[in-house]
């Protein structure tokens, strides 16, 4: 967020990622190094690892970038973060990239359900609802595995005690709603 | 001292109840004051970040706002989740370090008639106050029965070590704090490689098949290295290793049964606590056979009963019937013990 774009052209897209990313993210540091693939735990399920992802924004492959599997494919589990060389915030870069791709319509859907249906349950009861949460994702996404789910559905009921029932709303619950409203205002600007 | 600030996360009051449970009792062991945060919100785990980076920040730092008007003494904030404390970290570090994010941040509060002064507060997780505050020797000295003889392999995962803002682990990779921490209840650590590699997180939902590689990485490896029990600090872990264990087994076509429990579980174990009020058996691999190597015997699980108390399908010669009634237990240790 710190680096603003002076010039009078269009920013290019490694401008626009420094530029909405919380911090300095250092992203026009990658030296192509490739740690950060090697050490992707989800690197195999990804369409391009992190290292090639970062030469396509170099190369201001909006699209192709932005509909990629990879950045929803990044389980947040910071192995890239502490072991680049440069100290890129590449988790923190992904995260740009999946709202970009949300804002662009160019998501992985599988993945932006997901985190969509978790967050309007958040906005509706100020808690997540992992039950209700795991049921609909699955049953838009996996419906061939909801067989085999069944008894493990049993077991949160019967063994870890989880309710059906969604959680009860927080008593703040317009106060909350202000402030996210306010902070989608402010995101467009 | 004062109350700590707890923040306990939507887990802990669904799928991680035995986390909750036990977590309260070994604070309340250690003398270790928590007053929950009065109507705390979700930190929006990894999901509202992926989707909409303001109000994500905005949603974390209400819990935050709220957490700085309603501390009394005490500014220290404890997390027991691992995605819930990084969330609270991770908002107050780019709230600081990043101006611009932090007076909008605000703005958006105040439309709530709140604000957050970004530092004021430390965010801790459970484990951090426990080495660093408490203290392995004040630790040491609660054990009334240790866990001598148990192989615990320790599992911190992802979010705990790493990226550490606060600095407050001993390395990024391999922290040693919950090793030390099991050695000091008594248990047999082993060395375990993987202990902050990643447990699938939310791939159990988008993408099944990378989700069952990890897990099964992580369970081989404890097993490899002979671990009765694998201990967690996070409820996502725990979730995935142990309630997709079966999936992952089935996906395999192995055979794991690996016990994962809460480092809170064996604490209160250790501490003399009985297992029922530390949430044992709602665990989906059973940790009977584990716990029951240290002379521990932890409640039957619900499924486990109900399935025990079916009736068989007769097969192959007629057998008389069974001497065990529906709905009587199995056991007959404990049947003697009531």
């Amino acid at each position: 967020m710190a680096i603003a774009t002076t010039q009078a052209r269009a920013p290019t897209f490694l401008e626009e990622i420094l530029a909405t990313t919380p911090g300095e993210s250092h992203l026009d540091a990658c030296i192509q190094c490739g740690t950060c693939g090697g050490s992707c735990p989800s690197g195999a399920a990804m369409d391009f690892t992190p290292r090639d992802i970062f030469a396509m924004v170099r190369a201001n492959m909006r699209e192709e970038v932005l509909k990629s599997n990879t950045p929803w494919m990044c389980v947040s589990c910071y192995f890239c973060t502490v072991r680049c060389p440069q100290d890129i915030h590449i988790t923190d870069v992904m995260y740009t990239l999946k709202n970009m791709s949300i804002e662009a319509k160019m998501f992985n859907p599988v993945a932006a359900d997901f985190s969509k249906t978790f967050i309007a349950m958040v906005e509706t009861f100020g808690r997540s609802f992992e039950i209700g949460l795991a049921g609909l994702q699955n049953v838009r996404h996996f419906a061939t595995r909801l067989p085999k789910l069944t008894p493990m559905a049993v077991g949160f009921f019967t063994k870890k005690g989880m309710s059906i029932t969604p959680p009860k709303r927080i008593k703040g619950m317009k106060q909350l709603k202000d402030i996210l409203k306010r902070a989608k205002e402010l995101e467009v600007a | 001292m004062s109350d700590y600030i707890f923040y306990p996360g939507c887990s802990m009051e669904s799928s991680a109840k035995a986390y909750h449970a036990s977590t309260l009792a070994v604070c309340k062991q250690l003398n270790i004051g928590l007053k929950e945060i009065d109507d705390w919100n979700c930190c929006g785990a990894t999901e509202y970040l992926s989707l909409d980076l303001i109000p994500a920040y905005a949603l974390i730092a209400r819990n935050l706002a709220l957490a700085e008007k309603q501390a009394n003494g005490n500014k220290t904030i404890i997390a027991p989740c691992s995605a819930c404390y990084l969330n609270l970290v991770k908002a107050d570090h780019y709230m600081y370090e990043d101006k611009a994010l932090g007076s909008t941040i605000n703005d958006a509060l105040a439309a709530g008639g709140m604000h957050y002064d970004p530092g004021k507060l430390a965010i801790r997780h459970l484990l951090d106050v426990i080495i660093n505050e408490i203290g392995l020797d004040t630790v040491k000295e609660k054990v009334t029965q240790p866990l001598k003889g148990l192989r615990i392999a320790p599992y911190l995962g992802c979010m705990l070590p790493r990226p550490d803002y606060g600095t407050r682990y001993s390395d990024t990779e391999h922290p040693d704090e919950l090793d030390n921490l099991m050695s000091a209840l008594g248990a047999s650590v082993i060395d375990f490689p993987l202990k902050t590699h990643c447990c699938g997180g939310h791939m159990t939902q988008i993408g099944p098949s990378t989700a069952f590689e990890l897990i099964r990485r992580l369970i081989a490896s404890a097993e490899q290295y002979k671990a009765d029990v694998i201990v967690t600090v996070c409820p996502m872990c725990q979730m995935n290793l142990d309630a997709f264990q079966g999936q992952m087994n089935d996906y395999f076509h192995t055979n794991y049964k690996m016990p994962i429990l809460f480092f809170t579980q064996l604490m209160g174990i250790a501490f003399g606590e009985r297992p029922e009020k530390l949430g044992f058996g709602s665990e989906f691999v059973s940790a009977r056979p584990a716990m029951a190597k240290i002379g521990v015997e932890t409640p039957e699980m619900v499924a486990e009963a109900a399935q025990a108390a079916k009736p068989r399908k007769p097969t192959g010669l007629p057998m008389p019937p069974p001497l065990v009634k529906a709905g009587q237990s199995t056991n007959i240790k404990e049947e003697a013990s009531k």
